[in-house]
């Protein structure tokens, strides 16, 4: 029989001790998630109305793949996964019109970029710590640099996310209309699938390739469950995602298992939360629809 | 040619300003129109004005180029030959003054849109920025709404309307930005009859207190036959225009698709029996056949429930 020690076990998810100087230590990983939370929670929203969770995915992989290469050959980690995420991007962008050509061909990149990240990284001789990193997410690497580049990447994005926000919505939603109306549909589908893969890109500093979903996925997800209105479900998404970062990270602080468990049941857990209050809804029959007295 | 045939019986329920019979504004010419893809001519020398306030049904068989003639106007397709002008000027992509109606499609639940989104869409969606709350754009919203008889659902999620609601919605989007033209594409698609009543007198309406020209593509004309002014149909790579009365004929129809073509009016009815395939050689019963529903025009009047 295998005895586990369970004391040891709940110390090394659960691990306050110098709770304090660890905070400081580790305020960079605070500060980049709280940075990635807004990112992630608002571009998932377009990500949910563009129906591209699967894209996500893929892209992560790319980016992984690139990040492995990086790492291989002294380039760079967020170098490597910047050009790994615009890359997939770009391909995902330019073939993938259409939702089903998109999905194969999601299908094809995925496991091939993934391949080759494992390859990378099975030549790299350094620690195997930092392989694991890439695909599962870190908490230490966040030095000054990589923050300050990974704010700026993140400053990018959503601005980019700003300025495109209503023809995107328009473009997103109701194509053929926005079409007709002007909106140059393709070209913002192309800004858009940029925008994401920067938003992949930075998100693999921290949570790993495998649990990007989490973040650019899981809140958006979340948040349309408990609102329809297009203020509201950005904002809350963002909420979600700030909230899942930042308390995974504080969480994994005094711990010695890597940072993703946390996130990833913290938005998990919001993910339920907002589902069960749907269902409840759904049950009591909200709908936001105004009841006019019948003038028959 | 005849613009404004026997229907201008329903002037009564005309508010436009200007009198029935005079000869109105030209909203669109065509002349010479021809369409080609590579080997595949679609229709050629196409002449018609669509006048402001005039509602003209686009009918053809499957692949006859009805759903082009709306690209090419929208600006998203070229003419192979010939031109197009709106209010004076050819046509370009994007132009505010036309609105576009599609056919209804079931709404994504992945997208944070309710009712009042999707109308404030047609009001400012193309312009770049954050759609930022502005009491006047919000004013703007509820009138179109109103006009449209969706206020009540207008803070309901788009997904979770039914297809009646999402076409109100649709035309409401459409009239944003105070449209000189119409052009409907298959607006009734997948409606139930109530609902095909109800979106089709909603179009008819606004075009008469708009003074809105009207193009509207469909297979099935029985819905709107009492309330177009004339008919537009494209088959065999040629056209008619015309009233209802004067295109929808055996020996009109015949001699245009160069087969025998019976049209049979019924209680109120036109079923055209006997169009060939179309040019894809698939789905040649476009047009009337199999729409069995005994519903007289002017019987629906269980519109609203």
């Amino acid at each position: 029989m295998s005895d586990i020690d369970w004391a040891d076990l709940w110390s090394q998810v659960f691990n306050f001790t110098d709770y304090g100087e660890l905070l400081v230590l580790l305020q960079n990983s605070i500060i980049a998630g709280a940075v990635l939370g807004i990112v992630g929670g608002l571009i998932g929203v377009f990500v949910m109305s563009r129906d591209m969770a699967f894209a996500v995915h893929g892209i992560s992989e790319l980016s992984f793949a690139g990040a492995s290469a990086g790492l291989l050959f002294g380039v760079g980690v967020v170098e490597g996964s910047l050009v790994g995420s615009i890359v997939a991007a770009l391909i995902i962008g330019f073939l993938g019109a259409k939702s089903r050509d998109r999905n194969s061909i999601i299908a094809v990149l995925m496991p091939f970029g993934l391949g080759l990240g494992i390859l990378c990284l099975a030549l790299y001789p350094g620690r195997s710590a930092n392989k694991f990193g890439l695909l599962t997410g870190q908490i230490v690497a966040v030095d000054d640099p990589r923050l300050n580049s990974l704010i700026a990447i993140s400053i990018v994005v959503v601005i980019g996310l700003l300025v495109v926000w209503r023809p995107l919505t328009f473009a997103s939603v109701d194509a053929d209309v926005a079409s007709a109306r002007g909106v140059p549909v393709r070209t913002l589908s192309i800004v858009f699938m940029l925008l994401l893969g920067l938003a992949v890109a930075v998100s693999v500093q921290v949570v790993g390739s495998l649990l990007v979903l989490s973040i650019l996925v899981t809140p958006a997800a979340a948040a349309l469950r408990v609102s329809s209105s297009p203020i509201v479900v950005p904002l809350l998404s963002m909420l979600f995602a700030v909230l899942s970062l930042v308390g995974g990270i504080m969480l994994a602080l005094g711990g010695s298992v890597p940072i993703s468990p946390y996130v990833t049941t913290i938005s998990f857990a919001i993910y339920v939360v907002c589902r069960i209050i749907a269902a409840s809804r759904a049950r009591r029959g909200v709908s936001g629809r105004r009841l006019v007295a019948l003038d028959a | 040619m005849k613009i404004f045939g026997a229907k201008s019986a329903r002037a009564g329920l005309d508010k436009a300003p200007s009198p029935r019979n005079a000869p109105r504004h030209v909203v669109l010419r065509v002349r010479g129109g021809a369409l080609q893809f590579g080997e595949r001519r679609l229709w050629h020398d196409l002449d018609f004005d669509v006048r402001a306030g005039e509602f003209i049904a686009v009918l053809g068989a499957n692949g006859s180029g009805k759903s082009s003639l709306l690209k090419v106007i929208l600006g998203q397709q070229q003419l192979s030959a010939g031109t197009m002008a709106f209010e004076g000027s050819p046509v370009t992509r994007g132009n505010r003054r036309i609105g576009y109606i599609p056919q209804q499609k079931l709404a994504d639940e992945g997208a944070p849109l309710r009712g009042r989104d999707l109308v404030a869409l047609g009001v400012d969606g193309h312009r770049f920025g954050l759609p930022l709350p502005r009491a006047a754009r919000r004013r703007e919203v509820d009138v179109l709404l109103e006009s449209v008889g969706a206020s009540e659902f207008a803070n309901v999620a788009v997904s979770t309307l039914s297809g009646g609601e999402q076409q109100r919605l649709r035309v409401g989007q459409a009239l944003a930005g105070d449209p000189r033209l119409l052009l409907c594409d298959e607006p009734l698609l997948s409606l139930d009859l109530a609902h095909q009543r109800a979106v089709s007198e909603l179009i008819d309406t606004h075009r008469r207190q708009r003074d809105l020209g009207v193009l509207f593509v469909t297979h099935d004309i029985n819905p709107v036959l009492d309330m177009v002014d004339r008919v537009l149909y494209l088959a065999g790579g040629s056209f008619r225009i015309g009233t209802p009365d004067e295109v929808l004929r055996s020996e009109v129809l015949s001699e245009l698709y160069g087969s025998p073509v019976d049209v049979i009016r019924t209680r109120g009815r036109v079923i055209v029996v006997g169009v060939p395939d179309a040019h894809h050689g698939h789905d040649g019963h476009v047009h009337h056949d199999g729409d069995h529903v005994p519903d007289a025009p002017g019987s629906g009047d269980g519109v609203r429930r």
